[in-house]
């Protein structure tokens, strides 16, 4: 079903953007009601142990104080672990706040003042005393991995390493050419501009409205009702904007539990809000250990891959996340062996930050690739496109579709990669070394279930509802641009209506599967509300559409037409009024189909080229030029799916060069938890991005042949900048970021 | 963050007086280091004393042709002033490789000399620490200190002061001039801050009821020989991991007068007036140089993390006395190192 685009494919500015940049988008914590109490959070000092005394009598008698809570105070609330556990909760004992006096991680919250004014709460948190026993904390991943193991839950059966193929050990013996390396990354940490933050609105009746930061208002939705044990019906979570979430806002968060919780216990609104301080406590990219050995045979066709990794996770939770298995599809292979295992760090639960797994697995995987190209002596981009498969060998399925050839082609022209030379340290530009690296990028093409509402005035507007959200990818304009095409009408005639648990149910937003999902809902939902007003249409006496079946009509120019002759048909104002409705509104649903996904395994694929400039003597790096091309299918909007894939690219940025929690293990503390000390790229570190589709058409991904963007744009990111810096250095840095100080140590290699 | 009385000063003699009579209490000009540690509760004044409406906001002529420059003009101010630009082109250029331009908009002059010093543990409350809290013992010592001091530290506190406008004013050799209880009295910059030593709670050598008027800089020829080279994580908005201000006179390919000051390696702007001196008369070339950065650097010493910081300040400094001898200083727009 993909039409010619009117609408769809066109580059629309994105339709909230007027009221995000003008302040009338409020977000969760900006919502306000008179009689409102403000939450804040004491968060533990130490990263286990228990809580020998706490003293909160100081902080009680502080002048607006309502109340504070603790272990020892908190309301009953679910017991049993499964009212705990949201959509997307990880094999394991989930998080319960004020729980009891144990402390599991640096940050957990051990108190919640409630006050009149958020600085009354805000001062009286350091008021309580707090005493602890602490215990020695295990913190450090490679004091750790003596203690690994493979999950015994998976969190999902698609994340556990397929069986190895073929002899990879023999194979890797016997190969001319090989390489084995180990690669290191720091964890990260989430910092989207919005905190999180729950206000939530009580009303005398019970009803609890709740603006909270999330990604899935209906997770939040379940959660609050499940672990409050409240009526569904009695609560609506909303979260109409939010300002960035990149994975942090998949899980509801410990303030939406507390600020509900002293709501119903205080008959009050509360609102809390997180500090900055706080976003580093919880749902980190893991810390990651990985062994990937290669070999290839004289002419670089890859004989054996063997790609092992080790993440960490909390005490409590089993946090799993796919690194290692993309080795075992990327490249065609006839032995390979993939294994994954996690270790328990006295840390928090860490969580899904922009292409799980993939960031960190395929980082390793092409600067291994990288590194077998050197010791091979081909180019690395030839390395690649000889080992290049059409299908997916993890689970011997075919492909929905793979321009990843395209990719290559036009990024690398673009980039001007004919021009490089092969050899490290060869390319200079005044008192600086210039390197020229490439890498590959993969991530799932999934589609979720997911439902939407479509309605049709008999005046031409068009209302689409849906329980998704916009978490600053353009939600609401390509669901606009979706059914504005599918009844013809212009971009202001729709109204979107999304981010509330009320609507028509949808997964939470990540994976990158939303505009897939989502606007497959619209398009099947839109495609409901034609075929209604068919039926409608051929009641009519003499109705020109008597004979036609519902693939052969649209709507075009406020008629339903014949799709071959737009001659014949009715306007639909006066199919509506002939059967006395004002509008037409259909649900619509997608799921994915079991029988493509018994075939077909569906990606989205990236070919990412880049330059940095490296002085010769201080040995600063800087990252002068990306060019991204990228195969996700059909586009719905290139300006929003551009934004997407350049907000990638430099949190890649961010990954090669600069992002790093960096943790005391003596205390098991992150000790830069604030963003001087924590660096994310700033302006200056970011010059020149080129962003290109390539022409990817896929009719069995998704109904209407999207695959998502949210995440493609930064895998492959942070190991074209270090295949960059070997070939601008000869120094290759296989401990991510690649700060001065790892530069300045490493010998040249060449 | 902790309640605090407010008040608002319209005299320089009420604003020492204030100062004088509450040793709880502390100035508010910029606000951009203070606001940020109260918000932390690092910082607990009782009381603060806004000077933000003293008459400080002046830069004015001295008869030398030096500059008197106002507590209160602003770091963006003084950065674009023509005659800053024009004599005192170092300055200009270190203040523009520091923090962002709304930072340098709000943050003052002598705000910027006090700025307190850098660390991870310091900024956390929950930590021991030996600023925070003397007698509590040092964090950062076996700690997280890849961004630590590697000259001048005690077994106290190995913190670095963040600023880059202060490494130009010790390479400059400017005055401070401090109004106090007792009236005024000039501090030279060398002497201004202190290295920890026994005492890390203290950054400089105020005395209690002081404060910063104004700084002086005499006229130099220091204008065309000159160079603030900055190297840190990232290529702006980021703390030095080292910097060197270096500037000199140089005549027929020898250096006349050498002035060199490091910042992000000690508690306080580095410079070595008397090592300065040996070089006075030696040629300007790699080879000088190299011998000046083993003298500079003669004492460092790492503290695990911050190890390479040695050899890091050891090149930068020979790329800055390059740059310096060459008359072509560091552009703090263009992000590749001159």
């Amino acid at each position: 079903m993909l039409n010619e685009s009117k609408v769809v494919g066109l580059p629309l500015a994105r339709i909230d953007g007027p009221l995000k940049v003008s302040g009338k988008a409020r977000y969760a914590a900006e919502h306000f009601a008179t009689d409102m109490l403000f939450g804040r959070v004491l968060p533990a000092t130490i990263a286990t142990g228990r809580i020998t005394d706490i003293d909160v009598s100081e902080a009680e008698r502080f002048p607006g104080v309502v109340k504070v809570y603790t272990y020892k105070n908190r309301p009953t609330v679910a017991k049993r672990e499964s009212k705990w556990k949201d959509e997307v909760a990880l094999p394991g004992y989930t998080m319960r706040p004020l729980e009891d006096d144990h402390v599991q991680f640096d940050g957990q919250p051990i108190a919640f003042v409630v006050a009149e004014n958020f600085e009354a709460a805000r001062d009286a948190a350091e008021l309580i005393r707090v005493r602890y026993a602490a215990y020695d904390p295990h913190t450090d991943l490679l004091q750790e991995q003596a203690n690994s193991y493979e999950p015994p839950v998976p969190r999902m059966k698609e994340f556990m390493p397929p069986k190895p193929r073929g002899d990879a050990e023999g194979a890797f013996a016997q190969a001319p050419h090989k390489i084995a390396f180990e690669y290191y990354m720091e964890g990260e940490h989430h910092n989207p501009m919005e905190l999180f933050g729950s206000t939530v609105l009580w009303e005398k009746d019970g009803r609890l409205t709740i603006h909270d930061k999330t990604q899935g208002p209906q997770n939040s939705h379940d959660y609050v009702c499940n672990v409050f044990g409240l009526k569904p019906e009695n609560v609506v979570v909303q979260n109409k904007f939010v300002g960035g979430a990149f994975g942090q806002g998949l899980r509801p968060k410990y303030q939406l539990f507390l600020a509900v919780m002293a709501s119903l216990d205080l008959r009050r609104s509360v609102k809390a809000e997180m500090s900055r301080r706080e976003m580093f406590y919880l749902t980190w990219r893991p810390v990651c250990l990985q062994k990937v050995s290669l070999a290839a045979d004289a002419e670089g066709n890859l004989q054996s891959i063997m790609h092992h990794a080790l993440g960490g996770t909390s005490r409590y939770e089993d946090y799993q996340e796919n690194v290692a298995n993309w080795s075992g599809m990327a490249y065609k292979c006839d032995n390979v062996k993939i294994s994954y295992e996690i270790a328990k760090l006295d840390r928090s639960t860490p969580g899904d930050m922009r292409a799980p797994g993939a960031a960190s697995g395929v980082t390793a995987l092409e600067t291994a690739m990288d590194e077998l190209a050197y010791e091979v002596g081909i180019d690395p981009l030839e390395l690649r496109i000889r080992n290049f498969i059409h299908v997916d060998q993890n689970q011997d399925k075919e492909l929905t579709s793979k321009a990843l050839h395209a990719c290559y082609r036009e990024a690398a022209e673009s980039f001007g990669w004919a021009n490089r030379s092969h050899e490290p340290r060869s390319m200079k530009d005044g008192n600086e070394l210039v390197g020229w690296g490439m890498a590959t990028g993969f991530w799932e093409a999934q589609l979720s279930e997911a439902e939407a509402k479509v309605s049709l005035s008999s005046d031409g507007k068009v209302v689409v509802s849906a329980a998704a959200s916009d978490i600053g990818t353009g939600t609401y304009t390509i669901l606009n641009q979706v059914a504005a095409e599918a009844f013809g009408v212009s971009p202001q005639a729709v109204t979107v209506r999304i981010g509330d648990s009320s609507l028509p149910k949808t997964s939470v937003e990540g994976g990158s599967w939303t505009a897939a999902s989502s606007g497959s809902a619209v398009q099947v939902a839109a495609r409901a509300v034609v075929a209604t007003l068919l039926k409608h249409a051929q009641s009519m006496p003499n109705s020109p559409l008597a004979d036609a079946s519902e693939d052969q009509v649209e709507i075009a120019e406020g008629r339903l037409v014949l799709q071959a002759n737009h001659q014949v048909g009715v306007a639909f104002a006066d199919i509506m009024e002939a059967a006395g409705v004002s509008e037409v509104e259909e649900h619509g649903k997608v799921a994915p189909d079991p029988a493509t996904m018994k075939k077909f395994s569906a990606y989205t694929h990236s070919a990412v080229f880049v330059e940095v400039k490296v002085d010769e003597e201080l040995l600063i790096p800087r990252v002068t030029r990306v060019v991204t091309a990228v195969a996700a299918g059909r586009i719905l909007n290139p300006k929003t799916a551009r934004s997407q894939i350049l907000g990638g690219v430099v949190m890649g940025v961010g990954m090669a060069l600069h992002e790093e929690g960096m943790v005391d293990h003596r205390t098991g503390r992150v000790m830069n938890h604030n963003l001087a000390e924590y660096h994310v790229p700033a302006h200056a570190d970011i010059e020149d991005l080129e962003v290109i589709f390539v022409k990817e058409d896929d009719d069995k991904v998704s109904p209407i042949g999207v695959k998502g963007l949210g995440e493609i744009g930064i895998v492959g990111v942070a190991a074209a900048v270090s295949n960059a810096i070997f070939h601008a250095t000869g120094k290759r840095i296989r401990h991510f970021p690649m700060t001065i100080d790892k530069l300045l140590a490493e010998p040249d290699r060449h | 963050m902790r309640r605090f009385d407010y008040t608002r000063a319209e005299t320089v003699h009420d604003a020492v007086v204030a100062l004088a009579a509450n040793p709880d209490a502390q100035l508010l000009a910029g606000g951009t280091n203070l606001i940020d540690l109260m918000k932390y509760d690092v910082a607990r004044p009782g009381a603060i004393i806004d000077i933000n409406r003293l008459p400080l906001k002046d830069i004015e002529e001295l008869p030398d042709g030096g500059l008197r420059i106002g507590a209160l003009v602003s770091n963006s101010a003084l950065a674009y002033d023509e005659r800053v630009k024009e004599r005192f082109p170092l300055l200009s250029s270190a203040i523009l490789a520091g923090a962002s331009p709304q930072l340098r908009n709000a943050a003052t002059t002598g705000g910027n000399l006090l700025q307190r010093t850098r660390c991870y543990y310091f900024y956390d409350p929950s930590t021991p620490c030996n600023k925070r809290e003397p007698g509590t013992g040092c964090s950062a010592i076996g700690g997280v200190n890849r961004i630590h001091a590697i000259l001048g530290a005690s077994d106290k506190c190995i913190a670095v002061h963040p600023s880059d406008m202060c490494v130009a004013l010790a390479a400059l050799g400017a005055t401070v001039e401090v109004e106090g209880p007792d009236g005024n009295r000039d501090i030279d910059f060398a002497d201004f801050h202190r290295l920890p030593g026994e005492h890390p709670e203290r950054d400089n050598m105020l005395q209690a009821g002081e404060m910063v008027i104004a700084l002086r800089i005499a006229r130099n020829h220091f204008n065309r020989n000159y160079t603030y080279l900055k190297l840190r994580d990232r290529l702006s908005y980021a703390f030095a991991l080292a910097s060197v201000a270096a500037a000199m006179e140089v005549a027929e390919g020898q250096i006349v007068d050498l002035r060199i000051a490091l910042g992000g390696v000690a508690h306080k702007p580095w410079r070595d007036a008397l090592a300065e001196a040996e070089f006075a008369g030696r040629e300007a070339n790699e080879a000088t140089f190299m011998q000046i950065a083993d003298r500079l650097l003669s004492g460092a010493e790492g503290q695990g993390h911050n190890d390479f910081k040695i050899p890091l300040a050891e090149k930068a400094i020979i790329r800055a006395l390059k740059q310096a001898a060459a008359g072509r200083p560091q552009d703090q727009v263009v992000k590749a190192i001159q």
